[in-house]
């Protein structure tokens, strides 16, 4: 993981260092004209030293804490992006629950009773999933959710402290947005997980002594086929990121993919590197823990 | 992490092993009667290619079928909705949403194809020389492909068009790019099942260079998981180019594009809901369409089913 934390981190840096334009000329404005000004500006950035060490100077400031400060707004990038992280974590486990409980529910249905119609509904329910874009689907929902019925703010955030049920007013349709592509995933990867359990020997031994179907897919199916989802879930979290910026920029919802795409129309480069190391940082830590549930699901594996 | 990855590929290369399938490999050069009717087994196959035919006519015969020039406007009919003349309405500066949806598969199907084609070049290229040298060449490779893997998508598509200028070009590069770690990976693994075979160990034997090996033996043996994958990665590939336009960043107005279409009618969903309800249906059938066609591909180039099929 080390490598490729550094040749995410050689990326990141590059990303702000490729741009066109000078960031001390960002800085300065149109002040710039100034020549002393802008050499001492270059200077004060460490920007007349060679790229390697300004590489290395700034990785040991990304490892202290230090992101930079916003060009926009002259704040500590740091600050700025942690304030909105909770925001982020909040969508993002609202949405990783709709995809989990509509995905869920849907495989286990199919795989119980496949080529059935129900099971080809839910086959053409996922390719729907999986193929909608999100931006379009956000519109249709707030079209008839908001703008027709009236039911549902069409954006907007509040926070669940403040006024715990406007909040989650607010959630329902970022969250489903949101949570609708893994939902997809997991149908499909869910179905054939549980088919093969249902075949399995200790399947056929707990309806031989009469258990029902849910008593089965309950106690005996779900927790095995669990195992090759795990790895399924935690890869859903890279979607759930992606799909943050644009989930967050059409609700309004001020989270870090927001900040991300909001820093890219203002050129406002070191939140938009920050956000990006955040982000993927988060889908990092992400497959580690998958790692570790998928250790502690199957007992047969053990990482030495 | 990577389990799933593993499990999918070790399932498709394991039935390489057996001596005489490489007629199933290329089943569409050898037996295309049985590669049609494999791939035209279910319904939505033949559905998907049917829009996929109409979205190509579409983007080729643009001026013939659009019924307007796609930035004509009427300042009488802004965001009027729609009627006879205007089918599926105007948009807020008196364009007709209809013709701009035709014109606009130019831009997707241009985005898909070409993103798509750079993924290739540079995954196949990399994914070859990773998994047929191995050792160091395959570290440094596979490390630099999980860490452009390890970036969110769509944010990194976003801040490399960002970073490049936003245009369309820059998009295609970008959407490329993220694109490519799961090219490379694919490669990769075709190519060291392959590399093992008698076959390849034949020219090594009769004096074949590496580059001949690659080229002559193990790229035509591996084509057909990577065109099923390519065909799932041009849907991906239009989708993104939509978000990028969407969030204003790819096409610049005014060519016409679905996702920039999307956006103005994001800003106007209040007045003129038909603006964004169709420039999505648009992208949303064409991606279905591509995603039918691909499973389809994959069911009929999968050496696992054609061998069931057989026995």
């Amino acid at each position: 993981m080390v490598p490729v934390l550094l040749i995410v981190s050689v990326i990141a840096f590059a990303l702000l260092y490729v741009l066109p334009g000078d960031p001390a000329v960002a800085i300065l404005g149109d002040s710039a004209g100034n020549q002393q000004t802008y050499l001492a500006l270059r200077h004060d950035l460490g920007l007349d030293q060679p790229l390697s060490t300004q590489y290395l100077s700034w990785l040991g400031r990304v490892l202290q804490g230090d992101l930079g400060r916003s060009i926009r707004t002259n704040e500590a990038v740091s600050t700025v992006l942690l304030q909105r992280v909770p925001i982020s974590v909040y969508l993002g486990a609202a949405g990783l629950v709709v995809g989990l409980v509509l995905g869920l529910s849907v495989a286990v249905v199919s795989a119980l009773r496949p080529g059935s119609r129900i099971d080809s509904f839910g086959t053409l329910l996922a390719m729907g999933g999986v193929a909608i874009p999100s931006f379009w689907q956000a519109l249709l929902l707030v079209y008839v959710f908001a703008v027709v019925l009236r039911w549902l703010p069409p954006s907007g955030f509040t926070s669940p402290f403040v006024d715990p049920l406007l909040s989650l007013r607010m959630l329902i349709l970022p969250a489903i947005v949101l949570g609708t592509h893994s939902a997809a995933v997991i149908m499909r990867q869910g179905r054939s997980a549980l088919m093969e359990v249902l075949e399995q020997d200790y399947v056929v031994t707990a309806r031989a002594k009469g258990l029902g179907d849910s008593a089965v897919v309950a106690r005996h199916a779900v927790k095995n086929a669990m195992i090759p989802l795990a790895t399924v879930i935690g890869l859903q979290v890279g979607t759930l990121v992606s799909g943050a910026a644009i989930t967050e920029t059409v609700f309004a919802i001020p989270g870090v993919g927001r900040a991300a795409v909001d820093a890219i129309f203002f050129r406002d480069y070191p939140v938009l590197q920050g956000a990006v190391l955040i982000l993927t940082l988060a889908v990092l830590l992400a497959n580690l823990l998958t790692d570790v549930a998928y250790a502690y699901l199957d007992p047969r594996i053990r990482y030495r | 992490m990577n389990s799933v990855r593993a499990r999918g590929a070790a399932g498709l290369t394991k039935p390489l092993l057996t001596s005489d399938d490489v007629s199933y490999e290329r089943v569409w050069v050898q037996r295309p009667h049985h590669f049609w009717r494999r791939l035209l087994e279910t319904r939505l196959v033949g559905t998907g290619l049917v829009v996929l035919t109409l979205v190509v006519v579409c983007a080729l015969a643009a001026p013939l079928i659009a019924p307007y020039a796609p930035n004509e406007q009427d300042y009488l009919a802004l965001t009027d909705p729609p009627s006879l003349a205007h089918p599926l309405g105007t948009d807020d500066i008196g364009r007709d949403v209809l013709s701009r949806i035709i014109y606009g598969s130019r831009v997707s199907l241009e985005v898909g194809l070409i993103a798509v084609g750079i993924a290739l070049a540079v995954g196949v290229c990399f994914g070859l020389v990773a998994g047929y040298a191995g050792g160091p060449a395959d570290d440094a490779i596979m490390r630099i492909v999980d860490a452009i893997q390890a970036f969110p998508n769509l944010i990194l598509a976003l801040a490399i068009t960002a970073a490049l200028g936003a245009n369309i070009a820059n998009a295609m590069l970008a959407i490329g790019f993220v694109a490519m770690p799961g090219i490379a990976r694919l490669t990769r693994g075709q190519t060291l099942s392959v590399r093992e075979r008698e076959f390849v160990a034949a020219a090594r034997a009769c004096g074949a260079t590496p580059l001949g090996i690659l080229r002559l033996h193990i790229l035509p043996n591996i084509t057909a998981p990577i065109i099923v994958q390519a065909t799932l990665l041009m849907g991906t590939a239009i989708v993104t180019e939509a978000a990028l336009s969407f969030l204003g960043v790819g096409v610049q107005p005014p060519t016409p594009s679905w996702g920039a279409m999307l956006r103005t009618g994001s800003q106007y969903l209040e007045v003129a809901p038909w603006i964004g309800v169709a420039s999505g249906a648009a992208i949303f059938v064409t991606v279905l369409a591509i995603n039918f066609v691909g499973d389809g591909l994959r069911r009929a180039l999968d050496p696992r089913l054609a061998g069931r099929q057989r026995q």
